[in-house]
């Protein structure tokens, strides 16, 4: 039987940038403009089966080239009928971080998304509700970004120490 | 007479008096047994607190066995594990709301100062945001130790002169209000 990846690649050939299978975890690199396209297909198609979103998570590179490349969104899937997993990265650059959200597909991304925005700063678009979800409004800045000044301080507490 | 009569107008009154400072000392000692005390839990901490307080190292020897579970009934505040930013501000409520005299127990390197965390959530040591009459860092601190702070406690308790108090609010009041 054809690889998950495989089978990702020849549907989406244009959106996929990469693939790899490291450590045996099935990986598909794709254009972030084609998230939505590749997860639907992933979650809808019967062969596929992907009813679960375990995890949802951005790693930033800070520093790689090009600039467009700066964040990855990671997400994992699984699927409790066929007991199979693949794990789909998009890369978002630091001019414009934003992404469409995936909560249209799978709720339980909600929650997951709004803390991607809250400490890494990448907008989802199409989110239903998106505002921080563990730190406070008046926090300035996403501090999880490699950038972020580890010594700055924030609005909530009184004292600089 | 216009001046109204406090523990503290007539300690000012009467200077280091022979009277006041033994009277002093009588309600320090009868204060530093019956500490009521309030858990504020956010952490770690708490599941060394929970052995301190339970039966094998017993904290009802000290005459502190008994939580409260509202500010109003505590005179001692026991702060156990990481403050963050985000719960400075009810720290501080939950101080201000409890009746003097009152004293705070820094328990755990992170209430001391932060330990690991120096970090954009965490308070750099409670004392920035509210007075601190006893410090055990460790992390977490060995029920030893927080017996060691405890009896600590007592004897600055016991050596308190009531002109301490009242102490009045916490010196940080939240920027952001809710
Ligand atoms: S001092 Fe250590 S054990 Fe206590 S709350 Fe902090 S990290 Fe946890």
């Amino acid at each position: 039987m054809a690889e998950l990846r495989d089978l990702v690649k020849r549907k989406f050939g244009a959106s996929v940038l990469d693939t790899h299978a490291d450590f045996g975890d099935q990986t598909v690199v794709i254009a972030r403009e084609g998230v939505i396209e590749v997860m639907r297909w992933l979650k809808e198609d019967p062969a596929m089966g992907f009813d679960f979103m375990m995890d949802l998570t951005a790693v930033d590179y800070l520093g790689k080239k090009p600039r467009d490349l700066r964040f990855e969104v990671v997400y994992h899937l699984y699927s409790l009928k066929h007991n199979h997993r693949i794990r789909v990265k998009a890369p978002v650059g630091e001019d414009d971080a934003s992404l469409d959200s995936i909560v249209s597909l799978w709720k339980a991304a909600d929650w997951f998304e709004r803390e991607v925005w809250d400490l890494y700063g990448i907008v989802f678009k199409g989110h239903p509700n998106l505002k921080r979800i563990l730190l406070y409004e008046e926090f300035v800045g996403h501090p999880l970004r490699k950038d972020y000044n580890i010594r700055q301080r924030q609005p909530l507490i009184g004292p600089e120490n | 007479m216009g001046v109204e009569v406090t523990e503290r107008n007539i300690e000012s009154a009467l200077g280091d008096s022979v009277i006041l400072t033994q009277v002093d000392k009588v309600i320090g000692w009868g204060r530093k047994y019956s500490f009521f005390l309030y858990p504020f839990i956010t952490a770690c901490c708490g599941m060394e607190f929970m052995s301190v307080a339970g039966p094998r190292y017993d904290l009802d020897r000290f005459g502190a066995a008994l939580p409260r579970f509202s500010p109003r009934q505590a005179d001692l505040l026991f702060v156990v594990g990481t403050i963050s930013h985000k719960q400075a501000p009810i720290l501080v409520k939950v101080y201000n709301q409890m009746a003097e005299p009152k004293w705070v127990f820094a328990y755990g390197a992170c209430v001391c100062s932060g330990g690991m965390y120096n970090n954009y959530s965490t308070v750099q040591g409670i004392d920035t945001i509210l007075p601190v009459d006893i410090y055990v860092p460790g992390c977490p601190p060995r029920p030893e130790m927080v017996y060691d702070g405890l009896i600590k406690l007592q004897e600055l308790v016991q050596n308190e002169r009531s002109s301490k108090w009242p102490r009045g609010k916490a010196q940080y009041e939240p920027k952001v209000k809710r």
